[in-house]
């Protein structure tokens, strides 16, 4: 109380002008301008043109030629066969790169936790693949995974298997998309899981080794449950990556259909080879509202399952 | 008040039609505008000396500038700067022509235009090209041979892009590998052998029993189906314009013959344009493939130095065909259309083509050049008589009918054909794949 007073006084003595006042209340709103501004411009807009665009049919070359179709590209989308194979594809990558990718990561942030000579070394190292581009990266993995001349094939022949297509087969040509995606994003989570980690007070280990508890058993009772809201977070933010997944599958053998039979094409990807493939611009902009939806479901059904064990916990 | 017409006849008021127009056009100039800022624009400028830099927009391998035609017409134009961008794969600079010719921007001051797309042109776009014969083109036609310049030619008789080269088809071989499994590398002794399709394929069976180990008879079944059609007047579309590529018995043909190599495992099961394909040449994968005049050009930049003197050239089995060849075009929008017009003109006359075949291999389109080089060789292909065999090609070639959508047809047709001989996929569940996604284009 003693120390605001004085502070209080002051304010009183110098009472500010009225143009000074109403600065005070407008100027929260010209700091954030700049943002919206742009968000209106390079995100609104796009989003809300796009849906109008979505009821059209238009092609690139004549765009001046609009159809009024309705629902009609949203509706032709439920019997497109090739949609439904980028759906899956989807899910099928998303749950390839995604699950493995955040369990290494949780790995790799709990040794990184202890004590280990050069940390900050590996720490910096961990963040690598994340600041190389997906180009880069990508061309090198698709030369990696080569059939005929390829290192990986090399070194599974030294085994004695057999060389993998991993252009052409399906199952192989999604792992081989999701292993490009793993190496670019374990990093990067870890670095996430690892601050979490940090988070969490030592007396709780401390405690824990008291009542006996091994490595293990703090792990799994201690760091699982001090991170859940960090894991909570890499969880929807790699499943909204996995739902844009494009550069990787479009850079693997730089074909827009996702390989000769549509066996890697992703969401993003068969939206791209609509608009910029064949010009339909009027269906691809329905297939990205379609996965606007998409995410927005998916992050409402996270955000529920988080409150539902939190209030679980509460109850507890 | 502006009253738009209709052309489609649609319940739509002028204005809103106006409105919705502008709307999209807009929206247009937005999204290509973002498009543009990352690819820097190939927009060109007049220096304060009053050099005039053109810019060239091409795809693949043209050669103009490795065969010294840029450094010789800014030698004979004092004050004409030539700058040239290149995309590799023909897809992706179709996108992105497409792109910048809907924005209005970025253009080139030329635009080279592959010929399968050559009636979405005429057909779809000939607002968005200079009509050449504003500046004198229809001079030329007798320069060129009749089909190349007709397909270049709209209704009303605009004229929209002078002819680079055509692709008249031969068979590479090469002759080390024929030789290690006991056929004969003569080019008259092979032509004869592989007169017909099924001859090929019998050699190739004949190769395969003997062959070195890994090297496969030819590089993918995707290049055999599209040499094939390649003889054939009508491919994909009748002369009305209408698809016909699932009636079609040529495109049958073809496709049959196609499978039935992938079925005798004679393919070494190559994408065409893969990294992996393009290190096969070196490599010695395939003994044979089906090339186009300008693939001889290709294949000296892929086997290398290394490759010269072991690849010779015979004539095609089952007769002349004609795979590709290019245009060049001016925009409208382009900075400065009667230099890029006096450019393109120079480039594509007898003499220039003429050079570019000796140089590149590129077969010219231009009358008086193929006569130019008719006895023309090449030591790199064993001093095969190129201009011999590809001059003979060009004038027995079928001339073919183009249709909007050719190469996205073709694409369809190839990318399921390489399902069939990499994945094993049944030709019939492949063929009813290729229907689907030609529908999924054209629908």
């Amino acid at each position: 109380m003693t120390l605001t007073a004085p502070a209080g006084k002051a304010a009183a003595r110098r009472r500010p002008s009225a143009a000074r006042r109403a600065w005070r209340t407008v100027s929260p709103y010209a700091y954030l301008a700049p943002f919206f501004t742009l968000f209106a411009a390079f995100g609104l807009f796009p989003l809300l043109y796009t849906a109008f665009v979505s009821l059209y049919r238009v092609e690139l070359q004549t765009p001046g030629d609009m159809e009024w179709r309705g629902f009609g590209n949203y509706a032709a989308l439920f019997t497109d066969e090739f949609f439904w194979i980028s759906l899956r594809n989807t899910f099928t990558i998303g749950v390839l790169s995604t699950v493995p990718q955040l369990v290494m990561a949780l790995g790799l942030a709990h040794l990184l936790n202890y004590r280990l000579r050069g940390r900050t070394f590996f720490r910096t190292a961990m963040l690598l693949p994340y600041a190389t581009s997906v180009a880069a990266a990508t061309l090198v993995f698709a030369q990696l995974f080569g059939r005929d001349f390829g290192l990986v094939n090399y070194a599974l022949g030294l085994v004695g298997i057999d060389p993998v297509d991993w252009q052409t087969n399906t199952v192989a040509s999604q792992i081989a998309v999701s292993t490009i995606v793993i190496w670019r994003w374990t990093g990067y989570n870890a670095l996430i899981y690892l601050a979490g980690m940090q988070s969490i007070p030592s007396e709780l280990y401390e405690a824990a080794e008291m009542d006996g508890a091994s490595r293990w058993r703090q792990f799994f009772h201690v760091t699982l449950p001090g991170l859940r809201p960090t894991i909570v977070f890499t969880a929807v933010v790699s499943t909204i990556g996995a739902t844009q997944l494009f550069g990787e599958p479009l850079l693997f053998e730089g074909s827009v259909s996702g390989g000769i039979s549509h066996q890697y094409q992703t969401l993003g990807l068969y939206m791209y080879e609509q608009g910029w493939g064949f010009f339909h611009l009027g269906r691809a902009a329905a297939i990205a509202w379609v996965m606007f939806l998409l995410i927005l479901v998916l992050v409402g059904v996270n955000a529920l399952i988080v409150r539902r064990r939190s209030r679980k916990e509460a109850g507890r | 008040m502006t009253i738009a017409r209709s052309a489609t006849g649609r319940r739509t008021t002028g204005r809103r039609a106006t409105v919705r127009r502008a709307a999209v056009r807009l929206g247009a100039v937005a999204l290509t505008g973002a498009l543009l800022a990352a690819c820097g624009s190939g927009a060109s400028d007049e220096a304060s000396d009053g050099t005039v830099t053109l810019t060239v927009d091409l795809f693949g391998s043209f050669g103009y500038k490795e065969a010294g035609l840029y450094a010789e017409y800014e030698k004979l134009h004092p004050g004409i700067k030539i700058k040239q961008t290149d995309t590799e794969d023909e897809q992706d600079y179709w996108k992105s022509l497409q792109t910048r010719l809907a924005g209005g921007g970025g253009l080139a001051d030329v635009q080279a235009i592959e010929v399968g797309r050559i009636a979405s042109v005429t057909q779809q776009q000939a607002d968005r090209f200079e009509d050449l014969t504003k500046y004198g083109a229809e001079k030329l036609k007798g320069e060129f041979a009749e089909a190349k310049w007709s397909a270049a030619t709209t209704k009303d008789g605009r004229v929209l892009g002078l002819g680079t080269d055509v692709g008249p088809e031969a068979m590479c071989y090469r002759t080390d590998l024929l030789k290690q499994a006991g056929l004969p590398t003569d080019r008259a002794e092979l032509a004869r052998k592989w007169s017909t399709w099924d001859g090929y394929l019998e050699l190739g069976k004949q190769y395969k029993a003997k062959a070195p180990a890994k090297s496969a008879w030819l590089d993918s079944v995707g290049s055999l189906y599209t040499i094939m059609i390649g003889q054939e007047e009508e491919r994909y579309y009748d002369a009305s314009g209408k698809l016909i590529h699932e009636s079609n018995p040529a495109v049958k043909t073809a496709w049959d013959t196609a499978t039935e190599a992938a079925a005798a495992g004679l393919s070494a099961k190559l994408d065409q344009w893969s990294p992996q394909w393009n290190q096969a040449f070196a490599a010695g994968s395939f003994a044979t493939i089906p090339c186009p005049a300008w693939m001889l050009g290709y294949i000296k930049g892929q086997a290398g130095e290394a490759g010269k003197g072991k690849w010779d050239i015979a004539k095609l089995p089952g007769g002349a065909g004609n795979w590709g060849g290019s245009y060049l075009s001016v925009p409208r929008a382009a900075k400065h259309k009667k230099e890029a017009y006096d450019l393109i003109q120079w480039l594509t006359a007898p003499e220039q083509q003429a050079r570019l075949f000796e140089k590149q291999g590129n077969f010219p389109s231009s009358t008086g050049a193929i006569a130019k080089v008719a006895g023309a060789t090449d030591p790199y292909f064993s001093g095969a008589p190129i201009g011999k065999i590809f001059g003979d090609a060009a004038k027995a070639a079928p001339v073919q009918v183009l249709g909007v959508h050719d190469k996205n047809v073709a694409d369809q047709i190839t990318n399921a054909l390489s399902e069939v001989e990499r994945k094993g996929t049944s030709p019939d569940k492949a063929w009813s794949n290729a229907k689907k996604g030609v529908e999924n284009i054209t629908g």
